[in-house]
């Protein structure tokens, strides 16, 4: 069995985070690991790693505990498994060495959305990152650019806010009562459309990673304009209302502030293409605006 | 102190469209989650929605199919009204938006699933629970209802009469988990738990970490019984390193099971010869553990998933998720190979006695979806049958709390008249709390006055006082040892496969583990976002919840649904159509029997064989 290699008296031994933006607010962006970052070029190979334990060093922050105040990263050693997930290597940690250890998770499945971290570098849902593909030491950080409010737990209301800013539910004429009720066609093509837009879990994996976010608090992001796609391309809703959603898109924070980098997109664990979305929603924009000039 | 007319604790499924229903009857709703809403495992949801929308199908045959589905113990007012209201909800979804899978003429897909009469499952691919969560999450932002996510609910305000049928509910206590700040949360008109399963009291299980049966134990201590918690299914095809679901879609489409010899097992050892795969969870479950036990099965663990011959392009149209998941999380591309599974806990039939407006015995406390029993289930429940559930019981719970009226319900809850002792059972050990310090606490026994608000404020105090005491404690047992232990007692000991000997030994682990959880303590000593505190109050219920599974198993000798006793292979209708029901007395359970209702509104459902 591994043990834990905690050593949070040793300032040196830690890692520390240098850019004094991060102190106990923001979490830690280092711009050269998330550039290059999601590239490992390094992987472990599987045979090496059977029966060995892994390094896996853990942003750790908590505003109100001693010793936590200044963030630092602990080191935990976790015996590896076949098929072990950067979520069941933080599980491990927590349930056998560390029980204050905090994070989000539930589902372990990828569909709930709440452990979305940034695991080298890169934004990544720990449930579906499997160590195996990852170089060692692994560092395991909350999502850049938004609050911490402990360990790898960010504050996800601005995400919140965002999101209900495009009206994220359905519009259309009222639902007839009762008795004849009967569904709208939609044909399968429409359907089709929509579908990866509504696969969305809202991790805020993308709104993380996007530098016009970073920059720009008021910017609705990828995530919510994709939820706006979702409706804006779903013919079962009325001309008017796709008109009114696109009045939403194109204001000052919209889609217009989209510079193409597609990061949003590189980092969606559903595999949206966030960025195409945006730049169609861009010229919906441009045909609305034509055919009222 | 906060105040609502409705209280809806939990945001899955159930609990959304309570809020939503209680919303359009006029009340001011409130949504209290340990998790934000669309984080909620409804989401993991895959196959579908039962409903008969088609022509050529009929709510009776759906009423028909669930009830042998359920080996007649399902009660057949609870089962026909959600046979009757699934098409007018599974059509509202639609037109509150939900992506549903689409034929060529535009109207919903539907497609067949296990022990159904006819295809009426209706789906959006294969994460059908993931719209139904985010379309009904839509509703609740569209109306405006107050949603306090992240607040963990730990205990109900009930008063204390000695008879729990005279008592009331009138609201709840939470802590903010961001926070740590507990707080009342007064409800003028009603309480709906909406908590979800408690898979979390076992091991390998397809639930998620969250489903740890909170509103199950916060009712039962309170003095709702809960019911038929014997009947626990075990989902056919799980993957075997995780847990993960892969859904009864790949069989519906037509996926096939093979053993470790190659052989198509349903129907070569005669486990379903009609339906084959699509026989009834239970009995493909238990076909699978046959064939393993009987050495057939791959590496002695799991069998194979076959979908390779459906072809590319229908497995990207109808399960595209199935393939990300088997990717994923078994590292198996099910393009090229078929793909490991092996039966997992994946819902629990029984819960929270309810009729069928969702009202439990205690007045103004409801529950719906899957902590709920109302019983539409019985031993055990279809595929595609729980989505429906949320929706038609989450709605009429909602409903009723706000006032609508919604009829004399015909179902009876609570100890009463109609109701059988049990009285032959001997068991290994003193189950409850009984004899051990209470300081870990029981929720509605003990020294609360009648009025509401005295009820709501001595209920904070008491909570305040136990996670005062919980965190002040400074060594002792972590929640995470006890909780693996229990979870290991009830995978090794109340599977698929069940004897009096294996029931009794968890019986004396899970009393193991109540002893011990009077040594816990939480390491952690922040306030903020304390998931060890959260951990070790979830352990708590998982305890109390997986005694009543242990205890009904135990009681029950016979083999109906999914519970099957090695000492009465038999369904025994002569002495068991009746449902297994355990309230918490002074801190010891008691268990009692309800007789099933067979009579529906223009026949008797006669129990027959169930062959598939």
């Amino acid at each position: 069995m591994s043990t834990q290699q905690q050593e949070p008296e040793q300032p040196e031994s830690q890692e520390a985070p240098e850019d004094p933006e991060m102190r106990g607010a923001e979490s830690p962006v280092d711009e050269k690991e998330k550039q290059g970052g999601d590239i490992d070029q390094q992987t472990t190979p599987e045979s090496e790693l059977e029966e060995e334990s892994v390094l896996i060093k853990v942003f750790r922050y908590d505003p109100e505990v001693e010793g936590k105040q200044e963030p630092r990263f602990d080191d935990f050693h976790v015996p590896f498994e076949k098929g072990m997930t950067v979520l069941d290597a933080v599980m491990y940690a927590r349930d056998t060495y560390d029980s204050s250890l905090t994070f989000r998770h539930s589902c372990r499945q990828a569909v709930c959305g709440s452990d979305a971290f940034f695991v080298n570098g890169k934004q990544r849902l720990g449930c579906k990152t499997q160590i195996a593909d990852l170089s060692q030491p692994i560092r395991i950080e909350p999502l850049p650019h938004q609050e911490v409010v402990k360990d790898l737990v960010v504050d996800m209301d601005h995400f919140y806010d965002q999101m209900h800013t495009v009206e994220p539910y359905f519009q259309n004429e009222e639902t007839p009562d009762a008795s004849d009720l009967e569904e709208q066609r939609q044909s399968r093509e429409n359907r089709e459309k929509v579908k990866m837009s509504t696969r969305c879990i809202w991790c805020g994996a993308c709104m993380s990673s996007c530098n016009i976010a970073a920059g720009d608090n008021e910017y609705l992001g990828p995530a919510a304009i994709n939820k706006a796609y979702r409706f804006a391309m779903d013919n079962r809703e009325p001309a008017d209302v796709k008109e009114h959603r696109l009045r939403i898109l194109e204001q000052e924070h919209g889609v217009w502030r989209c510079q193409t980098q597609f990061s949003c997109t590189e980092v969606c664990p559903k595999d949206i293409p966030l960025t195409e979305h945006i730049q169609e929603l861009k010229r919906e924009a441009v045909k609305k605006n034509l055919k009222f000039w | 102190m906060y105040e609502h007319d409705v209280i809806v604790v939990g945001a899955g499924g159930a609990g959304l469209r309570a809020a939503v229903a209680a919303d359009e009857a006029g009340a001011d709703v409130a949504l209290v989650s340990k998790l934000h809403p669309v984080r909620s495992h409804t989401g993991a949801a895959e196959g579908g929605i039962n409903a008969a929308l088609q022509e050529g199908d009929d709510w009776e045959l759906h009423a028909y199919d669930t009830m042998k589905g359920s080996d007649y113990l399902g009660d057949a007012p609870a089962v026909e009204t959600l046979a009757q209201d699934a098409p007018e909800d599974t059509i509202r979804l639609e037109h509150w938006g939900m992506p549903f899978s689409r034929e060529d003429d535009g109207r919903v897909s539907q497609r067949p699933f296990g022990g159904l009469s006819y295809p009426r499952t209706t789906y959006a691919g294969a994460e059908t629970g993931h719209h139904l969560l985010h379309v009904m999450y839509e509703q609740v932002v569209k109306r405006g209802i107050q949603v306090y996510d992240e607040w963990y609910v730990m205990d109900l305000a009930v008063t204390d009469e000695d008879d729990p049928n005279d008592r009331e509910c009138h609201g709840i206590v939470a802590y903010d988990v961001q926070t740590g700040k507990v707080e009342g949360f007064k409800a003028n008109d009603g309480v709906v738990l909406a908590t979800g399963g408690p898979g979390q009291a076992f091991d390998h299980t397809t639930n998620a970490v969250s489903c740890t049966g909170d509103g199950h134990a916060m009712a039962y201590r309170a003095g709702a019984p809960l019911e038929d918690m014997e009947f626990i299914q075990f989902h056919p095809t799980s993957l075997p390193s995780t847990g993960v679901l892969i859904s009864e879609g790949v069989r519906g489409e037509g996926g096939i099971l093979y053993n470790n010899e190659g052989e198509r097992f349903m129907f070569e050892y005669g486990y379903a010869n009609n339906s084959g795969e699509l026989a009834s969870r239970d009995v493909v479950a238990r076909a699978e553990l046959t064939e393993v036990n009987e050495g057939r099965g791959v590496k002695d663990e799991y069998v194979h998933l076959d979908m390779r011959h459906l072809g590319e392009e229908r497995i990207i149209d109808r399960l595209e998720n199935i393939l990300h998941l088997a990717e994923d999380f078994e590292g198996v591309d099910g393009l090229v190979e078929p793909m490991p599974v092996k039966p997992g806990q994946h819902y629990a039939m029984g819960g929270i006695e309810t009729d069928e407006n969702g009202e439990t015995n205690i007045s103004g406390l409801y529950a719906a979806g899957e902590c709920a029993c109302v019983s539409v289930h019985g031993g055990n429940r279809l595929g595609g049958n729980a989505l429906p559930e949320l929706i038609v019981f989450g709605k009429r719970a909602g409903r009723h709390a706000a006032g609508d009226d919604l009829g004399e319900p015909e179902i009876r809850t609570g100890y009463g008249d109609d109701v059988e002792d049990e009285t032959d059972t001997e068991l290994p050990v003193q189950p409850g709390n009984a004899g051990l310090d209470t300081a870990g606490g029981v929720a509605a026994d003990g020294g609360v006055a009648a009025d509401a608000e005295g009820v709501l404020e001595q209920t904070v105090e008491r909570t305040r006082e136990r996670v005062d005491t919980l965190m002040d404690k400074d060594d002792g047992v972590q929640h995470a040892e006890i909780r693996q232990k229990l979870q290991n007692a009830m995978t090794d000991y109340v599977n698929v496969f069940r004897t009096e000997e294996g029931i009794k030994k968890a019986l004396r682990i899970i009393r193991e583990c109540r002893e011990e959880y009077q040594d816990v303590y939480v390491d952690d000593p922040s306030r903020t976002f304390n998931t060890d505190l959260q951990q070790t109050i979830e352990t708590r219920n998982l305890i109390d919840v997986a005694e009543t599974i242990a205890l009904g198993a135990l009681v029950r000798n016979e083999f109906r649904g999914a519970h099957w006793r090695q000492e009465n292979q038999v369904r025994d209708d002569e002495n068991w159509l009746k449902h297994t029901l355990i309230s918490w007395e002074d801190g010891e359970p008691k268990i009692f029997y309800r007789p099933v209702i067979l009579e529906g509104q223009d026949k008797t459902y006669e129990p027959k064989v169930r062959s598939y």
